[in-house]
């Protein structure tokens, strides 16, 4: 692309978006008349500085350096609608296909609202409160509390961490959120079974988007695994500006699971924000498998003495998937270790993006951090950015980044052939074996089975296409371009 | 009919013709040693057998068990009971060694319509044949080769093949790098497998493997064709008098 290009069509893409933020306006609008009964008054306020945030500075473009891999103008452009409660209705026949083996409940909304009917959160331990966020603060207004569930932690916490001043789309979602989960885990409590939060995207013949809403709160000591998992019925486009704001008390356990597996003509943005304190032990993995543009943010603070975090990843496109990781590590406290291995597979036109950003505060001495992104590329066409990013303002700080970009090697191929093993099944082996290397990360549980096995047929699919592609075929039908421009 | 029947094999690597004629019949039961110069093509013909897509074969044709090798792809050769013993074994991180050979031999049960071995089955067998090749019990889960020392990946090609069972086993220069414990444990686990139904293609540059393989035919390859073939006795001759053509009427060949 050539510069003159890109500047008029950057030019014609910010004309664009701030067009588009007309239906943002309208949005805001119809949510801030409805829910004027039904917010608390700083919940209103809340959004209310969000909005102004969002709307002061629109969707970010390529110049901004954090989306410079990314272009929005497709997401920009499409106006998307809220989704009405209730207008579409999902089965549990439907549903049943997303199901988590081995999970101890489940949370499921459907294009962002709460659909208790398809929820299952029998037999919990007292210990673990789950609901509605939406429902959690509106009994907290009328005065009763919903059942297993004590909201008091909510204005507490939530929108206190989510980044609405630098990031955008955290400040979209603080002012347009309708639903989403609350879950506190109280102090002391190990929580065996994964919790599931299943969001679906239903076809809604009109392009929707959701801001689901989450808050973890893990109350000290207490053990946990979420599971967050964005999926599609049908193949039509929508919208998902998820942000999880997960705070982990004094020597918390806690695993958190993204499970990206939408249709290849979603847009999704999703936030995670981790807030450690000291001695806690908290992992992300994300699991990238499907979604068109897909960007994930993962922002860990590591805010007290001694804590230790995980930042794990996983992302495999094909034909135009656009995957972007966003990792912003924060050391504010002494002693304290963070990981980012992330590691992506891609075919095709597929693009990928690491932009892992660690940033070492002044009184952050003794910071121990590491990243490491592998990246494979299946085809000429597709191709990986990545960018690690240190500030370092301690002066006693070990920290080490390292990104590789490769091929399966024919030689190992020749290898695995040689044994009578066929072509697909032995890249199918190869791929899984680098692909593991992100299983290898997570402890044992059925959480990590689930993914295991999405993983696995995912890569059995793109082992599969490979082949095909790699007889002649006719040429696949481009759907959509995510570099188009303006 | 031969096991293996190779007639005026040509083939090239990057445009270079690297066999240029090479005739070759093998029998069920036969031990040949196939011995000569560097670059004379020895891992070339290993290669072609094994039916590496790199090299291209460019005249000639293969007959194994009386089916056009060179019509296979290395999975379907595999199948068919050609096994090559790499001269550079590849390391291949995250695959376990037990589970690459459990699925490969699942591959090649399938494609004799048996029934899959499951790891129940399969274990026990593994691990006894790791024992007559001395091979640490360690090495189960390890990834494939990674890790391993050069004798430790030669013997794990050895107990690949031993699992295998093949038909033809091709040992590209199994013997180089080895000291002389590790030879003899590969020669053990090598003549454990002769047989009245499987031959062996033993590719070396010395003499010393013969010590503990004795061939049936020992054949020297020069400049892409087989110049000399004779018994045992041959790879003694050869250790004294080296590979120049003096007995053979063969040009002597300047690179060019």
């Amino acid at each position: 692309m050539s510069a003159t290009a890109n500047n008029t069509g950057n030019e014609n893409a910010m004309a664009t978006a701030t067009e588009k933020l007309g239906t943002y306006l309208c949005t805001y609008g119809d949510l801030i008349a409805e829910r004027q009964e039904r917010d608390p008054v700083w919940l209103r306020q809340l959004r209310e500085d969000a909005w102004q945030r969002f709307h002061a500075k629109g969707f970010p473009n390529t110049h901004d350096e954090d989306w410079r891999f990314t272009n929005l103008a497709a997401l920009a452009r499409t106006p998307f609608q809220r989704a009405v409660k209730g207008r579409v209705t999902v089965s549990s026949g439907q549903i049943e296909r997303f199901r988590v083996p081995g999970a101890g409940c489940r949370l499921v909304f459907v294009n962002g609202h709460f659909a208790p009917d398809l929820s299952e959160v029998c037999d919990l331990p007292d210990t673990l409160e789950i609901c509605s966020l939406e429902r959690a603060i509106a009994k907290a207004m009328e005065g009763s509390e919903p059942e297993g569930c004590a909201p008091e932690g909510i204005e507490q916490h939530l929108g206190r961490y989510a980044d609405v001043r630098r990031d955008v789309f955290s400040a979209l979602n603080t002012a347009l959120w309708e639903d989403g989960a609350y879950l506190r885990i109280h102090r002391g409590a190990v929580i065996e079974r994964p919790i599931h939060l299943l969001y679906v995207s239903a076809g809604a013949g009109a392009a929707i988007m959701t801001h689901p809403r989450t808050l973890i709160v893990a109350e000290p000591t207490s053990h946990a695994a979420v599971i967050e998992d964005y999926v599609s019925i049908g193949e039509e486009t929508a919208f998902s500006n998820a942000v999880t704001e997960l705070v982990a008390g004094q020597d918390a356990v806690v695993s958190h699971f993204l499970v990206e597996r939408e249709n290849l003509a979603a847009f999704n943005v999703s936030t995670l924000r981790l807030e450690l304190a000291r001695g806690t032990n908290v992992s992300s993995h994300s699991i990238l498998l499907g979604g068109g543009l897909v960007r994930n943010n993962v922002h860990p603070v590591l805010a007290g003495e001694g804590a230790e975090c995980l930042i794990n990843g996983l992302f495999v496109g094909a034909g135009r998937q656009h995957l972007d990781n966003y990792m912003l590590v924060e050391h504010s406290q002494p002693q304290c270790s963070s990981r980012q291995f992330y590691n992506g597979i891609l075919d095709d036109r597929a693009r990928g993006v690491f932009h892992g950003r660690i940033v070492v505060h002044k009184d952050a001495q003794k910071t121990d951090a590491k990243q490491t992104n592998r990246n494979l590329l299946l085809s000429d066409d597709a191709r990986i950015d990545t960018k690690p990013q240190l500030e370092i303002y301690a002066d006693d700080v070990k920290c080490t980044h390292g990104a590789t970009i490769g091929q399966i090697e024919e030689e190992q191929l020749f290898y695995l052939r040689s044994r009578g093993i066929e072509e697909t099944s032995a890249r199918n082996l190869l791929l899984y074996a680098f692909a593991a290397e992100c299983l290898d990360r997570m402890h044992d549980s059925p959480a990590r089975e689930f993914v295991a096995s999405l993983i696995g047929e995912r890569l059995t699919d793109l082992a599969v296409n490979h082949q095909a592609a790699a007889s002649p075929a006719p040429v696949k039908e481009e759907t959509q371009s995510w570099e188009e421009v303006g | 009919m031969a096991l293996l029947e190779i007639q005026d094999l040509h083939a090239s690597v990057d445009g270079h013709e690297i066999l240029k004629g090479l005739n070759l019949t093998v029998n069920a039961g036969e031990v040949h040693s196939i011995m000569g110069p560097n670059g004379s093509g020895k891992s070339t013909l290993a290669a072609v057998l094994a039916r590496r897509e790199t090299y291209q074969v460019t005249g000639g044709r293969v007959l194994f068990n009386g089916k056009d090798l060179l019509e296979m792809k290395p999975e379907d050769a595999a199948c068919e009971g050609v096994f090559l013993a790499f001269q550079y074994p590849v390391e291949i991180p995250g695959i376990g060694n037990a589970y690459f050979v459990r699925s490969a031999m699942n591959a090649i049960r399938k494609f004799h319509g048996q029934d899959e071995l499951d790891a129940m089955d399969f274990l026990p067998l593994y691990k006894e044949r790791m024992k007559i090749l001395e091979m640490d019990d360690k090495l189960v889960n390890r990834s494939v080769n990674e890790g391993f020392s050069g004798g430790e990946k030669k013997r794990n090609e050895i107990l690949q093949m031993a699992m295998l069972e093949p038909k033809l086993a091709i040992l590209d220069e199994t013997d180089s790098g080895l000291d002389i414990d590790a030879l003899r444990i590969v020669a053990k686990g090598v003549n454990a497998m002769r047989g009245p139904d499987r031959a062996f293609l033993v590719i070396t540059h010395y003499q010393r493997l013969l010590d503990y393989i004795t061939p049936d035919f020992v054949h020297v390859l020069v400049d892409g064709k087989i110049v000399r073939s004779g018994g045992p006795e041959l790879a003694l001759e050869l250790e004294d008098t080296g590979y120049g053509p003096s007995e053979a009427d063969v040009p002597q060949v300047l690179p060019a």
